[in-house]
């Protein structure tokens, strides 16, 4: 579809959010909670938090929530009685004020669960999901989506794209056809505009190497001691795994009371020891090492090859959580150069 | 409508039991719901998720052969969790089953050549279900030899099919157990896999080598088929990563850039030998 360009005011963006929940959508927006900014529900603009640079979670949980339920079961005294999940009574959900990395990040997440087969439960929350994205007007230190081919104000993955062009006044760029039926069915508070040149409006952010030189340069690396340098203050607590909007592994665990039982699904992560340990002892990724590797060889050269897409959209939320200091953009820096 | 979940495992019911060895059990798994029966097939070398509700999933081969309808079997041994729960289960209990998953011994492009099965412990089960597949197809295939180890005469598997290969004409069975792992009444031969391996010395010539087992005994059959003169393309084998979801998703099984669950089990050597060893 061709990007439709349009003009919001900051009181009609206020209208927009309340009609969007008046429709029966749940909106989710970034809301500070005592100094941490997460994605939470919202029922009106001012909740919002307009400043956060980025989340300290992403927003994939609203498509693959930290626990999820993958089908009930109920033991009874001769059979078992297993239910699916009504993946028909999902709610429709917007995200509201994601920024372009985390919209981004739905991408590589979308190829894992729905290439080759398809992960019906994923799929069936994603088709309901609409991503209003706001572009970054400031950075920090930890970003580098420019570096992965993305950008403060790229449209990849939104539905629409948000820019302000002063503190009254957005540029609204529609850029799918779920964000046509929202503008459709709000029309009365879209301005017509010309297209906006946004370079003036978004953060300046730095590029520091690209993906292809990354995945050029990891056909050689495998057996380099770079690894252990790297990850020698990795401690192995996979936070990185869990605030990362890209990363989707996850684990398999069943739960019963009584009777009544759920199998559910849950995040997990490369970098735990457990995640490839044989009931054996043996473990294919015995060192941290190992497994930072694996972190890295994942997003940047098996995704691009198993799924025609990187792992990574460069938001910097795996460096901010790290307690140990690790600095993804640095390390892939080094091995750029390297 | 009935949705679909790919998550959702087939009900099955435990219709036989067979104790192989300590800790060792052959279920024999029926379908409960009549469609899912006929809508089922597999091909060997495939998988699946074996499950108790409850206690969770675990992954093992499928242990028959396509070639046997109505049914299919597993081989464990009793290992952790769900393993432990699922040995505490009787004939009538009721398990999941998803699958199968994974690639396919190449059985098609074996025809007309010899074949030489290589097993040892409880890495025999994938391998029955290929080796009932080939014996099931007979003529397609000429001199057919298996080689398989235990630790000790109690550990082998499968005691009465072995009976049923060593009396056929049409197979070459060798059985070995491991040094002290012998009884006073054992015929077999006493040795290592790898050894007894050298020792009757099968030739390459026109011959497809299948083998299954322990790392150890993986990483010192490699090199006397080598010896024996295979060339990689002709040794095939397969890989036990740690799975979850079977179908190249959760994330963990992958060696490099290929899944185990989705691109593998199976490999020959020539792939094994492009892959980082992490496995
Ligand atoms: C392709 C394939 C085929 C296999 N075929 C057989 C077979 O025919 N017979 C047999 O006895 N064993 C087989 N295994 C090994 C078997 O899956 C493990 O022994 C089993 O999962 C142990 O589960 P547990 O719950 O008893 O152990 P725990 O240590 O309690 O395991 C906890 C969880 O870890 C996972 N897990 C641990 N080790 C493994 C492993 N090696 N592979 C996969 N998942 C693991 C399981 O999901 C399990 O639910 C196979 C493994 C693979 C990958
Ligand atoms: S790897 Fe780090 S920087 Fe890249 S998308 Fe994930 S959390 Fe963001
Ligand atoms: S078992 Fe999940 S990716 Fe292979």
């Amino acid at each position: 579809m061709e990007i439709i360009n349009k003009i919001l005011d900051k009181s009609s963006l206020t209208v927009l959010v309340e009609k969007l929940n008046a429709s029966g959508k749940e909106v989710y927006a970034p809301v500070n909670k005592k100094g941490i900014t997460e994605f939470e529900k919202v029922a009106n603009l001012q909740e919002m938090d307009f400043d956060c640079i980025a989340t300290k979670q992403s927003a994939k949980s609203l498509v693959f929530p930290k626990v999820e339920k993958l089908m009930n079961f109920e033991k009874t005294f001769d059979d078992v009685i297993v239910k699916n999940v009504d993946i028909t009574a999902f709610p429709e959900v917007i995200a509201f004020g994601t920024r372009p990395c985390d919209a981004a990040g739905f991408i590589p997440l979308d190829a894992i669960f729905t290439t080759d087969n398809v992960d019906e439960i994923f799929k069936a929350r994603m088709d309901k999901l609409t991503i209003i994205s706001i572009s970054c007007k400031k950075a920090d230190d930890f970003c580098f989506c420019t570096s992965v081919n993305g950008g403060p104000g790229n449209t990849s993955g939104s539905d629409i794209l948000l820019t302000e062009m002063s503190p009254n006044e957005y540029y609204a760029e529609i850029i799918t056809e779920k964000g046509k039926s929202i503008l459709d069915a709000n029309a009365a508070l879209f301005k017509d505009s010309a297209v906006v040149d946004k370079t003036p409006l978004v953060a300046k952010i730095e590029q520091q190497f690209t993906e292809e030189v990354i995945n050029e340069k990891l056909k050689t690396l495998f057996e380099s001691d770079i690894w252990d340098t790297q990850a020698m203050r990795c401690v192995g607590c996979g936070a990185c795994a869990f605030v990362c909007p890209a990363c989707g592994c996850f684990d398999i665990q069943d739960e019963t009371k009584g009777k009544d039982g759920v199998r559910h699904r849950c995040w997990d992560s490369c970098g735990f020891k457990l995640f490839t340990l044989h009931t054996s002892g043996h473990n294919p990724r015995e060192k941290q090492a190992q497994r930072w590797r694996q972190r890295i060889y994942h997003k940047f050269s098996y995704q691009p090859e198993q799924q025609k897409q990187f792992g990574c959209v460069g938001c910097g939320r795996c460096s901010r959580a790290c307690p140990s200091d690790m600095n993804i953009a640095e390390h892939l820096t080094q091995i750029a150069k390297g | 409508m009935e949705q679909s979940n790919i998550y959702a495992p087939y009900k099955m019911k435990i219709e036989k039991i067979t104790e192989e060895a300590p800790l060792v059990k052959t279920f024999r798994l029926k379908f409960m719901n009549e469609q899912d029966a006929e809508n089922f097939s597999f091909r060997t070398g495939q998988f699946g998720e074996y499950s108790i509700y409850g206690e969770g999933e675990v992954t093992f081969c499928v242990a028959s052969a396509p070639t046997r309808k109505g049914y299919i079997e597993c081989t464990f041994r009793q290992a952790g969790r769900v393993t432990k729960a699922l040995a505490n289960l009787d004939e009538g209990d009721i398990i999941g089953f998803r699958g199968p998953y994974g690639n396919i011994f190449p059985i098609d492009e074996w025809k007309g050549k010899n074949l030489l099965f290589i097993a040892g412990g409880i890495a025999l089960p994938p391998m029955r279900s290929v080796i009932w597949n080939c014996l099931d197809l007979r003529e397609n295939f000429k001199d057919i030899t298996i080689v398989y180890g235990a630790r000790s005469v109690a550990d082998l598997v499968y005691k009465h099919e072995l009976k049923e290969w060593e009396d056929r004409p049409d197979v070459k069975l060798v059985t070995t157990v491991d040094p002290g792992g012998e009884t006073p009444d054992w015929k077999g031969k006493v040795g290592f896999v790898p050894t007894v391996l050298s020792e009757v010395a099968p030739s390459s010539a026109n011959t497809i080598a299948i083998v299954c087992g322990p790392p150890i005994m993986i990483k010192f059959t490699f090199p006397v088929l080598e010896k024996l003169g295979f060339t990689d393309d002709n040794v095939f084998t397969t890989l036990e990563n740690r799975m979850k979801c079977g179908f190249g998703k959760c994330g963990r099984c992958n060696v490099g850039k290929v899944f185990v669950c989705k691109d593998g089990p199976v490999f020959t050597l020539t792939q094994l030998k492009q892959l980082p060893p992490e496995y």
